[in-house]
């Protein structure tokens, strides 16, 4: 009972504490709840700009799109470089139950490469499941295939995509260049931001020169997507209805800028007869707008099918393109360098006239065969029998050798080598496309610049005799051939020669033309002189006995045109040249340039035709070819328009 | 009902009238259940949203609640002085089943919460969030208030021993969820500011043993608790996540079902852990702030009853009940928030989840069983 009395005692005493006790963590619960409101309204009120913009960040990704990229026009409006649609087929990770076997499967169809199953199964599995993995490009025919098979291979798609097709293939591979995956190269050279989307870049040609007009600009499209990176709804293949507001609002979708189209200077018809005209020969033509720097035709042979670096070469086909011992990869018309040969007779009578240093009266004996005084090498004409007494003109005409050799003697290495850059030659002609070889125009400093070997550094007055007929070190492009003919053409105008002459915005459809440039030209020279020179050259076509009278012979519009003959193979100085003894690849390389008509030129060109023989017999009737091209293609008024 | 509003308006001293009529005859307290039931409703229709609007989710949940509910009631009728003399017998019993966990658990890998009995499976450690109170309150029903030193130093072992073995499993949300219930109980017998102050330094003292007896994943949490931005896609990723969700939410919120962080599954325990954040997302400061006043109403009603109460064990029992109700929240919502390290302690009565419903809505019923069969006291 003792202590029962003392709890009762206690019992109010306690009640007392425990009341003060419970008051006390009353307290303490409101402080916490408040600690916690505190906290909750920094995160929703104070900082809830940030954890939105955070959040939002967290569901939408930003998809890139790619723009299409821009057409390629020829002068005439013929489709040269277009986008077509493709089908590229597609692994889904998550959906396929067996992988090994699916692509087994798949090959067994020919529809990837059997070699390739382990890299393609490791690209699979590299991938998040739901992602969509390109296997292969398919051709229709394969997509067909594929098609009625669907059912066999759960998680294995086909989808379109757009890709580069070049409809003249090899005829335009060299000018327009082509399109290849984005290599570590390019990257350096791009913005990589605005190639998010784009898998494929100019590799070369205007392709690869007007990248940043053919590119246009990158767009993108919000996606809405979990946290495993799942696309939950896509504007812009969903039903719009599915967006709205919450989880899938608020998408923004910014279109991609689609590529300048271009339009170029290239005449597709034209293209195509030199080509047809070049046939199997390994050897260029380049055809020139005298007036404006036109290039109509740009050709190099043998081509290669440029839809097949658009589409992705196999290792095998890449390889088999870079060990053909014809170098089809090779542009020639731009970077294959060639002694000019008897080429540079009209440029070097020309700047010898001018510098008067020859009359046009001044006559010369050519008994087959030219000594330097005190010495008994005989420098020899193409023509053993020599062409008896000839003065310039005469000399241009049958290409006389001995002229140019005492004429080259009179000019000196020196005026020589001045008078032959002023045409364009021994530089890049600064054309649009780039990567032209400059060539070699030797001069003593050259000379001193190019031979390591001390007594190898001295000029010889030989190898100024030598350079009068265009052998020795001089080394010219068919762009440059091309180039300073269509100077001679225009009396001393020269121009940059362009392959692009317009571009059309993609949006406005406008086409802005691009100037043509003007370079500083040949504007000293006398017109009686000039006139002198294309007579001659009208002579070598036209008149009897003119080293390519027969070739030309008939046509319903003048020539002025000279032949050229480059030596691959040194004959010994007691030995004949015999075509038939020596190796396909140690004949001459035959060139030829020309321009038409020759009263009021249209059309310069310049023509090699490696190892083909002598200037008239291999590159003249490809000339011949591609000017009867011209102006039976060319409507008169549309030569006016373009001027 | 009628009868249950007046009571709760005019509730206040030690007023007591006969009443055994309605829902008062079944010894339950309505404010409180009718406070329990919003706060259940509102879990559901969070837990609709958190678990992808999943129904079968919801069904689960309700069947756990109508399962905590049916505790509620059958615990309501037992006369707190039967629990009383069966509190010793339970207390062993559960630390009988965490060394069976214990025992049994070595042979599965990993966590060992579990106890399989056939039919169900059971967490021994839940029930000592309930018989640890019941244990410490029991000790000191018979003595003189405040304890006395050595007593503190019993009451200490009676919530250490099953604290340590629950904390071994390893869970220490719920091994500091049985501290906090059996030291609150201690806690309002009324230990003197020099004890506590003492506590306090044992504390001091004490943290730097926890930290070298902790798990790494533990010791991982408070270091990404202390500095989440360290590591933002590994342990650092669900405060961040977390934060971002509140964050976002605003003061009203995204709307229902319109959370982009837990539908699109940046969230990590949407439905379970973290659903404070999915209504932080959805529903904005305001309907945190009315879930928070919501609970609060909770604690506050069950202090009431604590202060209502008869005697020492009902008092100490009531008290320490609903203060560890507000332990589960706060230490909830701060975790979520990033308030305080990441430990496993549900949101009461939203989160999803087994047994956590089903303890907690028993431990309210208790509380109405006190409340409910308060004896007539002459004046």
């Amino acid at each position: 009972m003792a202590r029962s009395a003392v709890a009762l005692k206690d019992h109010w005493k306690e009640q007392r504490l425990f009341l003060s006790r419970v008051i006390g963590a009353a307290v303490i619960v409101v402080i916490l709840s408040g600690l916690v409101v505190t906290r909750l309204v920094q995160l929703q009120i104070i900082d809830y700009q940030r954890f939105s913009a955070l959040s939002q960040d967290n569901r939408v990704r930003i998809e890139p799109l790619a723009p299409p990229r821009g057409l390629i026009f020829d002068r005439n409006g013929v489709v040269l470089a277009d986008n077509v649609p493709t089908w590229e087929l597609v692994a889904i990770g998550e959906e396929i139950p067996n992988l090994r076997e699916t692509l087994q499967g798949l090959a067994d169809l020919e529809l990837i490469d059997p070699a390739e199953l382990g890299v393609l199964a490791d690209l699979v599995r590299s991938h998040r499941g739901f992602e969509r993995v390109k296997l292969s490009n398919l051709t229709e025919e394969q997509a067909a295939r594929f098609a009625v098979r669907r059912h066999h291979f759960p998680g294995v798609d086909i989808q379109e995509a757009l890709i580069r097709y070049y409809p003249y293939g090899a005829a335009t591979a060299h000018a327009i260049g082509y399109v290849g995956s984005i290599s570590k190269a390019d990257l350096e050279r791009i913005d990589r931001r605005d190639y998010a989307a784009t898998s494929q870049i100019g590799k070369s040609g205007v392709e690869r020169a007007y990248e940043s007009r053919l590119h246009g600009s990158v767009g993108y499209r919000q996606q809405v997507v979990n946290a495993q990176g799942r696309v939950l709804l896509d504007p812009a293949t969903d039903d719009a209805s599915a967006a709205g507001d919450g989880i899938f609002g608020g998408l923004e979708t910014k279109w991609p800028v689609p590529g300048e189209n271009l339009v170029l200077a290239l005449d597709i018809r034209l293209q195509l007869a030199a080509q047809e005209a070049l046939a199997n020969a390994r050897g260029a033509v380049v055809a020139i707008d005298p007036a404006n720097g036109d290039v109509l035709a740009l050709v190099s042979t043998p081509a290669f099918d440029s839809n097949g670096f658009a589409r992705g070469l196999s290792r095998g086909e890449l390889a088999a393109l870079n060990t053909d011992p014809n170098r089809p990869l090779f542009n020639r018309a731009l970077s294959g360098t060639y002694p000019p040969g008897s080429t540079v007779k009209p440029f070097l009578g020309l700047v010898a006239l001018h510098q008067e240093r020859v009359t046009p009266e001044q006559t010369v004996y050519c008994p087959g065969h030219f000594s330097l005084p005190g010495s008994s090498h005989r420098y020899r004409d193409w023509r053993p029998q020599g062409h008896g007494s000839v003065a310039l003109h005469a000399s241009i005409v049958r290409s006389c050798d001995v002229y140019f050799y005492q004429l080259a003697l009179a000019l000196g290495i020196d005026d020589l080598e001045a008078g032959m850059r002023r045409f364009g030659f021994g530089a890049p002609t600064g054309i649009d496309i780039g990567g032209e070889n400059a060539g070699v125009v030797p001069s003593r400093e050259w000379k001193r610049r190019n031979f390591s070997r001390r007594e190898d550094q001295v000029w010889f007055p030989g190898e100024t005799v030598i350079s009068g007929i265009g052998q020795g070190y001089t080394l010219v492009t068919p762009l440059q051939l091309a180039h300073a003919t269509a100077v001679l053409a225009a009396k001393g105008r020269r121009f940059a020669p362009r392959v692009v002459i317009g571009s059309e915005e993609g949006v406005s459809r406008r086409i802005e033309w691009i100037p043509a440039e003007e370079l500083p030209g040949v504007d000293d020279v006398d017109e009686h002189h000039w006139e002198l020179i294309a007579a001659a050259m009208l002579g070598v076509t036209a008149e009897p006995g003119g080293s390519a009278a027969v070739t030309m012979k008939g046509t319903p519009y003048t020539i002025a045109g000279k032949t050229g003959t480059a030596q691959v193979f040194t004959v010994a100085q007691d030995a004949r040249y015999r075509e038939d003894e020596i190796d396909e690849r140690l004949r001459d390389h035959g060139l030829f340039v020309a321009f038409a008509p020759a009263e009021a030129p249209r059309i310069a060109l310049g023509v090699v035709v490696e190892n083909g023989g002598g200037g008239n017999r291999a590159a003249a009737p490809v000339a011949r070819k591609v000017l009867d091209a011209y102006f039976s293609l060319m409507p008169d008024d549309y030569v006016a328009r373009s001027r | 009902m009628s009868l249950a509003a007046a009571d709760w308006g005019r509730s206040s001293g030690a007023s007591f009238r006969r009443r055994k009529r309605g829902a008062l005859a079944l010894h339950v307290d309505v404010p409180l259940l009718a406070l329990l039931a919003i706060v259940a409703v509102i879990g559901l229709v969070v837990l609709y949203s958190a678990a992808a609007e999943s129904t079968s989710a919801v069904m689960r949940q309700s069947a756990r609640l109508a399962v905590g509910f049916g505790a509620f009631f059958v615990l309501a009728q037992v006369p707190p002085r039967y629990l009383r003399m069966w509190t010793p017998w339970l207390y062993c019993i559960v630390v009988g089943l965490l060394l069976a966990v214990m025992v049994e658990g070595e042979i599965s890998k990993g966590a060992q919460r579990w106890l399989d009995l056939g039919l169900v499976r059971f967490q021994p450690s839940e029930l000592m969030k309930l018989a640890a109170p019941m244990m410490v309150a029991w000790f000191l029903h018979d003595r003189r208030l405040p304890p006395t030193f050595p007593q503190l130093m019993v009451l200490a072992l009676i919530v250490a021993v099953p604290a340590l073995l629950i904390a071994k499993q390893p869970d220490l949300g719920t091994a500091l969820l049985v501290v906090a219930a059996g030291g609150l109980t201690v806690l309002l017998a009324g230990i003197s500011m020099r004890v506590m102050a003492f506590g306090g330094v044992l504390a001091l003292i004490g943290a730097p043993i926890l930290w070298s007896v902790m798990h790494d994943y533990q010791r991982a949490r408070v270091l990404m608790f202390l500095n989440p931005e360290s590591d933002p896609l590994g342990a650092g990723y669900n405060t961040i996540q977390s934060q971002i969700a509140i964050g976002s939410g605003g003061l009203f919120g995204k709307g229902w079902l319109k959370g982009t962080q837990a539908h699109l599954e940046f969230l990590p325990e949407r439905s379970t852990d973290f659903i404070f954040a999915v209504m932080a997302e959805e529903f904005g400061l305001l309907g945190l702030c009315l879930l928070l006043v919501l609970y609060v109403a909770i604690v506050g009603r069950g202090l009431y009853i604590a202060v209502q109460a008869q005697d020492t064990y009902t008092r100490l029992l009531a008290g320490s009940l609903a203060l560890t109700f507000f332990v589960y929240v706060f230490v909830n919502a701060g975790m979520v928030s990033g308030l305080l390290p990441i430990v496993g302690v549900p949101l009461p009565l939203v989160s999803a989840g087994g047994t956590s419903v089903v303890t907690l809505l028993a431990g309210f019923g208790i509380l109405a069983a006190i409340h409910g069969h308060k004896k007539l006291l002459a004046p």
